[in-house]
């Protein structure tokens, strides 16, 4: 999929270009709660933006190995669990409960090291199963140890004395600092050897093993830079919310929301999970907010999500490069078609090349 | 002692309608190589559909089988038909669990709309009389679902090894690729099986609904339990689908005995467990491969 990232011929003006994107849509992303004020749509920017940063992270591990993991909620809730419960017992007050976000991550790491050796044992299916089966335990965790968690009644944030008016921007800045290091820390890992690993892992496993992977060692640490920034968006997400509970703390919906999203913005691309929240969550609570009538919006929702899947198989960006990869190549040829004998090179015989690309370029 | 026996005769009468749902599941993964996790609110449907046909038709509850099992079978076969043929490529596995993900929220929001949140559950003189037998006392309706799932799984058991459709049934799950070299029209199979394995909800769903109050969200409940169910018995395997659930509901209801609240936990820690020491399940077969 390089390929296509790096574009054809002029690498240089591509690349500017890109940053030049990435730098606006900053700006964009920095300016808007002061230009919209208004704290209902700052809400949506708060929401957004946790779930940029959660999908960019699923994806560093599920997107780039394969490895569909349904069970990052547990670090989610964790982190939610973890900062109520310390924030209860240490009396940290204020804006200094986003100073325990940090340990929340670590105490995310901790619980994903076991986890990550038991579950990564398994491939596909069972893999996916396992992590489910995983979530169940903490969210049955969550409801039967009612002295740590308080049971279905839920922890509850300590009164925040922020101002009303702005209330939503400490919030807000968080979650865009936590979307941004994790949408760069995406980049430097699909560039690094370490991503190469990753992805060849993803390819076939096995053959990444004969050239040298140690995939235990690599699917672990993936695993693990993938936990910690949902602990800490968890913590965030109860601290904003003012309350976690066994459910909404450990949430099924989330890691299918999560992995729907880098499904819709292109699986294994930097680009993709950022683009896929972007679109997703907005609408989903458009969608909750608006029809309110009973549970149309399931339905909507549901077709709209096959519709998405058995429409854009691959995901909007590499399905959209490839078309204007596609164009591209079509105009080129036609201001000076190749001479005969020479077969033209495709977008489609570029990407013949994709399935075995990571192996290829590790060997 | 008594307790513990009963504990044990309830687990695999229970077990048994967990088997039958398992071994839908565990079959359709056989064949397509996809998990349908519209299983667990397919069932909360055929349940559903019951309850509509006894309680607006007066149709008795088994007499209504006739009516939904051949229901769930043409639901099934459209299913696979409409979306799961359609995937193909790289991303099938997760693609197709998306997708039958997004089926049963589909089906979870028409059943919501059709009958509200309230829990419901199904009447008939049979659900609430029991038998005396040995000094236990066994609910009618936990014979009748017993009954129902052996002479379903005996049935299927015969198709895929009595057939020449389970033959190609076994063939095409062997290796899909050989399967259509010899001439077996893979597609048909793979349809033909997603029904059935969508058609034994039907038996299922009647007797949960008659066991338990139930709305449209305890099809969560149920799909993860029978996927703990079918990866510890080993994906694709039907034996070990049904030795898994009765393992599994044997030991809730023992747990249950001594620590209540933590009894569905038996289900994900036996997986767990299972996984650490093998990894391709009880009885599932070692992938020579896996891509």
């Amino acid at each position: 999929m390089t390929a296509i990232w790096r574009g054809s011929g002029k690498i240089g003006t591509e690349h500017r270009w890109r940053l030049a994107g990435a730098g606006a849509l900053l700006a964009v992303a920095v300016a808007f709660p002061l230009v919209f004020t208004n704290p209902a749509v700052s809400n949506y920017g708060v929401l957004t933006l946790v779930f940029v940063a959660a999908a960019v992270s699923w994806n560093i591990f599920s997107g780039y190995t394969g490895y569909i993991s349904l069970g990052h909620a547990i670090f989610f809730g964790t982190g939610a669990y973890f900062t109520g419960v310390a924030t209860k017992d240490w009396h940290v007050t204020g804006s200094d409960v986003f100073g325990l976000l940090p340990l929340a991550g670590v105490a995310a790491a901790i619980i994903a090291v076991p986890l990550g050796i038991v579950a990564l044992r398994v491939r596909r299916h069972t893999f996916v199963v396992i992590t489910i089966a995983f979530f169940f335990i903490f969210q049955l965790m969550a409801y039967n140890l009612p002295s740590l968690t308080q049971g279905t009644s839920g922890l509850l944030t300590p009164t925040i004395n922020f101002d009303p008016t702005t209330f939503n921007n400490p919030f807000y800045y968080v979650a865009l600092a936590v979307a941004v290091c994790m949408i760069v820390l995406s980049w430097l890992i699909r560039r690094s050897r370490f991503g190469l690993q990753l992805r060849a892992i993803k390819d076939d496993e096995d053959r990444a093993r004969g050239l040298g992977v140690r995939p235990m060692r690599v699917k672990l640490s993936a695993f693990v830079i993938s936990a910690v920034p949902m602990a800490l968006l968890g913590g965030l997400w109860w601290y904003y919310i003012g309350i976690v509970d066994p459910s909404s703390g450990f949430d099924p919906l989330f890691d299918v929301a999560v992995a729907l999203m880098a499904f819709l913005g292109g699986l294994g691309t930097v680009s993709g999970p950022v683009l896929g929240a972007l679109i997703l969550e907005p609408a989903q609570l458009y969608f909750t907010q608006q029809v309110t009538s009973g549970y149309v919006y399931l339905i909507l929702y549901g077709a709209l999500f096959l519709v998405v899947i058995l429409m854009l198989p691959r995901g909007i960006i590499p399905t959209g490069a490839e078309l204007i990869t596609g164009w591209r190549e079509r105009r080129a040829r036609s201001a000076n078609p190749p001479p005969p004998g020479q077969p033209a090179s495709s977008a489609a015989g570029r990407l013949s090349g994709r399935e075995s690309g990571a192996t290829r370029e590790l060997a | 002692m008594t307790q513990y026996a009963q504990a044990v005769t309830d687990g695999i009468l229970g077990g048994a309608v967990y088997a039958l749902m398992a071994a839908g599941l565990t079959l359709i993964f056989g064949v397509l190589d996809i998990i349908n996790i519209a299983q667990g609110i397919l069932v909360v449907l055929a349940a559903y559909l019951s309850y509509a046909l006894s309680v607006h038709l007066h149709i008795d509850l088994l007499v209504g089988l006739l009516i939904t099992i051949p229901s769930m079978f043409a639901l099934g076969l459209f299913i696979e038909w409409a979306f799961m043929r359609r995937l193909r490529g790289r991303e099938r596995t997760a693609m197709s669990l998306l997708v039958s993900y997004a089926v049963a929220v589909i089906i979870e929001g028409s059943l919501y709309q059709a009958f509200g949140v309230t829990q419901v559950s199904l009447k008939a003189w049979y659900i609430t009389s029991s038998v005396h037998i040995f000094g236990f006392y066994l609910a009618d309706i936990y014979l009748i679902g017993f009954g129902l799932a052996a002479v379903s799984l005996t049935a299927i058991y015969f198709m895929l090894y009595r057939t020449k459709f389970g033959r190609s049934v076994r063939a095409t799950m062997q290796d899909r690729t050989a399967a259509r070299l010899v001439g077996i029209n893979v597609d048909r199979v793979s349809g033909l099986t997603f029904g059935i394995g969508v058609a034994v909800t039907a038996a299922g769903g009647m007797v949960f609904g008659a066991t338990n109050v139930f709305n449209a969200d305890s099809g969560y409940d149920l799909i993860s339990r029978l996927l703990a169910i079918v990866i510890l018995g080993g994906l694709g395997s039907i034996g070990g689908a049904m030795a898994a659930a009765l393992i599994m509901v044997t030991g809730e209801e023992i747990v249950n005995i001594w620590a209540p609240t933590w009894s569905t936990a038996v289900f994900y820690a036996a997986l767990v467990i299972v996984l650490v020491i093998r990894p391709e399940g009880l009885l599932g077969k070692r992938a020579v491969r896996a891509q």
